[in-house]
């Protein structure tokens, strides 16, 4: 019985995984022309969504518990504003102003945490204040657009680039151009690895499992369930300061309608990676998957060229609904069983 | 004592006393500009119609109201929240002005087809929209939140597909009407305040209403008492998809363009806080449609008020979240066991002394 419960929510996550290299393979044999085959396209897609995929393993340990966190893409706009402003108008150092950022992160996630877990309010209203709080509080800072020049720390950062000793494509002047990534993309893979390794062999991982499972047993097995659930918000808050860190890197400015509705590509690519909004199933491995799904389809829509760029969302809609269907029998399948 | 606590248990206490906040608010504003204290709830007519931030209140809000209806019941049946709403009303836009001006025109000042099936084609549209959120809830199990972010994605996208990605215009008189004036009076306050006179029918003669709540308190319990759960659920979905969709037709008539990207952006979670605001429990179960509709009207008093103060509508929604946030704290179980603690301990020390 149990063996059967991995393999259906082990077989979602292959279906993520093979859906995104046919995805991948189908791109390279339509567009080989447009520079698709070339291994510094797959390096732009981690690079341009370095920033969503901590969010995303992020939202996957919120999701699991139960819960969702919509807050995210605000946070993030918020994040960009103050690093913005911070560095052209405050003049603050730039490594101050990240750890300023994270600590925000921090704070943001205990008080949307505490509502959810000790006040027992939803967390979808809660997280919407935040979405609401933080996205006003980004004007509040700075009506206009902020462009980071004047520092050089963040510039540098920014630019870094780490090149491959291998795969490099002749461009058309005949000189060979190594593919590279950012230093986001370390970051973010670094962030995924750990959140692999947390959810999987640390007490808390295996808390925010259970608790996704079945609050009631997991209070009787004598877990801190309000703990815990307070810990997981500000986890996700804390990973999307640094995601927040990612996109301003990629960006270099701030804005006020930067991010809008990131949450909802977080949310999807966790659902399409194979994360049940029920709680309880989910691997943030898959979640990296959904989110160079996304990606794929992006770079897809830019690479014809002559789409409208709004066809990449229906795509994703498209998906979405299909894998959502695809649970949604897998667990008719598991009931019919018991 | 006594009586105020009962005033304070009263299903409507909580949007009614927020609405009076907002409009003390708006007293003191007035007394503090030195404005006549009572400016607020002035109504003149100006240019033949009627003026005054009262009527801008009621004007503005209309789509709210309007999504404030089908949100309710929504919550109430399936416990969960339909997101799609401001995306299916721009689907709305997209759909009656490309019929309306025809395919890739941008700027027309005449019908390609008549206005009658432009508005029902869209509303046709919306309500498959609602039929879909609501077959993907009602028969497959899905959260609500999860199902309805499918067309929360999509619904804007195609709306943007049909309008070429580009702003249509309409410039015609009678488009016009549904979101200007009728005589005096604005136009979208009589569309709102027919729905929510029908809603109001429907609910209070039909046993509509108490086939929701019950199929919202306890889905498994009503199905054996002999309801059809799914479908009443599935009917709930439907019509807020509807409601989506007039209020589509009011935002972009006053506006007389599909201005795809903006319309309805962001509406979902005004909706959805008008149901919070109005008393509702978003656990689904028991609702108040009175309620809610207070609600609505009360954030769009909100929203004038802070224009009023001279916020700009980038920065409203810092104090729309502090709004949320206290009133859902005070509605919080734990809260309230935590204050009755305290008052209890203060009786006591009182009866000691």
């Amino acid at each position: 019985m149990k063996k059967s419960k991995i393999s259906s929510n082990n077989l979602l996550l292959l279906i993520t995984i093979v859906l995104f290299f046919v995805m991948y393979l189908a791109g390279c044999g339509v567009y080989a022309g447009k520079g698709f085959t070339k291994v510094q396209n797959f390096m732009n897609i981690l690079i341009n969504n370095a920033g969503l995929i901590c969010v995303t393993a992020g939202m996957t340990c919120v999701m699991l518990t139960g819960g969702i966190d919509i807050s995210v893409g605000s946070l993030i706009a918020m994040d960009c504003m103050i690093l913005a402003v911070g560095i052209e108008r405050w003049h603050w150092s730039s490594p101050a102003l990240m750890l300023f950022i994270l600590a925000i992160g921090i704070v943001f996630g205990f008080i949307q945490g505490f509502c959810i877990a000790y006040l027992d309010i939803q967390p979808f209203i809660v997280t919407m204040a935040g979405l609401f709080f933080a996205r006003g509080m980004t004007a509040v800072i700075c009506k206009e657009q902020v462009s980071i020049v004047s520092d050089k720390i963040f510039t540098a950062l920014s630019n870094f680039k780490i090149q491959f000793p291998f795969g490099g494509a002749v461009n058309k002047k005949g000189v060979l151009v190594l593919p590279y990534i950012r230093i986001t993309v370390i970051v973010a893979l670094i962030v995924v690895v750990a959140i692999y390794l947390m959810l999987k062999y640390t007490k808390f991982g295996r808390s925010i499992y259970a608790i996704g499972g079945n609050q009631q047993s997991a209070t009787l097995m004598g877990l801190d369930v309000k703990k815990t659930k307070l810990k997981t918000y500000m986890l996700s808050s804390f990973l999307t300061s640094i995601g927040g860190i990612c996109f301003c890197l990629n960006t270099m400015a701030g804005t006020t309608t930067q991010a809008t509705g990131l949450e909802m590509d977080a949310i999807s690519s966790a659902v399409i990676g194979g994360t049940l909004l029920t709680g309880g199933v989910g691997n943030v491995i898959g979640s990296l998957f959904g989110v160079l799904i996304n990606g794929t389809i992006s770079a897809l829509v830019k690479a014809n060229g002559k789409l409208i760029s709004s066809w990449a969302n229906i795509v994703t809609a498209i998906l979405l609904c299909f894998f959502i269907i695809l649970q949604s029998i897998f667990a008719k399948i598991k009931e019919s069983k018991k | 004592m006594s009586s105020l606590k009962k005033l304070t248990q009263k299903r409507l206490f909580l949007p009614i006393f927020s609405m009076i906040l907002v409009m003390l608010i708006n007293v003191i504003y007035d007394i503090a500009c030195g404005n006549m204290p009572l400016q607020f709830f002035v109504i003149t007519i100006k240019n033949g119609v009627l003026y005054g931030r009262l009527i801008d209140v009621l004007n503005r809000g209309s789509e709210i109201a309007i999504l404030a209806i089908g949100m309710t019941l929504v919550v109430s049946s399936s416990a969960g929240t339909d997101i799609s709403v401001g995306s299916v009303m721009s689907l709305y836009a997209g759909v009656c002005c490309m019929i309306l001006a025809g395919y890739g025109n941008v700027n027309v000042s005449s019908y390609a087809h008549p206005l009658l099936v432009g508005i029902l084609g869209g509303l046709a549209v919306t309500t498959i929209c609602g039929l879909f959120n609501g077959l993907l809830v009602a028969y497959l199990n899905i959260q609500p939140m999860v199902a309805t972010l499918i067309l929360w994605s999509a619904g804007r996208a195609i709306g943007l597909l049909l309008c070429n990605s580009q702003i249509v215009y309409v410039r015609v008189p009678s488009f016009q009407k549904l979101g200007a004036y009728t005589g005096i009076i604005p136009t979208p306050i009589i569309v709102a305040a027919i729905c929510i006179a029908i809603a109001a029918c429907v609910l209070k003669f039909t046993a509509l209403g108490t086939y929701i709540q019950s199929v919202g308190i306890n889905k498994k319990a009503s199905r054996i008492a002999g309801f059809n759960s799914a479908k009443i659920i599935l009917l709930t979905y439907i019509i807020c998809g509807l409601c989506a969709g007039l209020a589509g037709m009011v935002a972009t008539s006053r506006i007389y363009s599909a201005d795809t990207n903006n319309i309805g952006l962001n509406m979902e979670m005004d909706a959805i806080l008008s149901v919070a605001l109005g008393g509702n429990s978003l656990g689904g179960g028991k609702f108040n449609l009175a309620g809610s509709i207070i609600g609505a009207y009360t954030i769009q008093a909100i929203t004038t008020t802070l224009y009023a103060l001279g916020v700009s509508s980038a920065q409203a929604p810092v104090f729309k979240a502090i709004v949320v946030i206290l009133i859902v704290v005070i509605q919080a179980e734990p809260f309230k066991a935590y204050m009755k603690k305290l008052t209890a301990k203060r009786t006591q020390a009182k009866e000691a002394a």
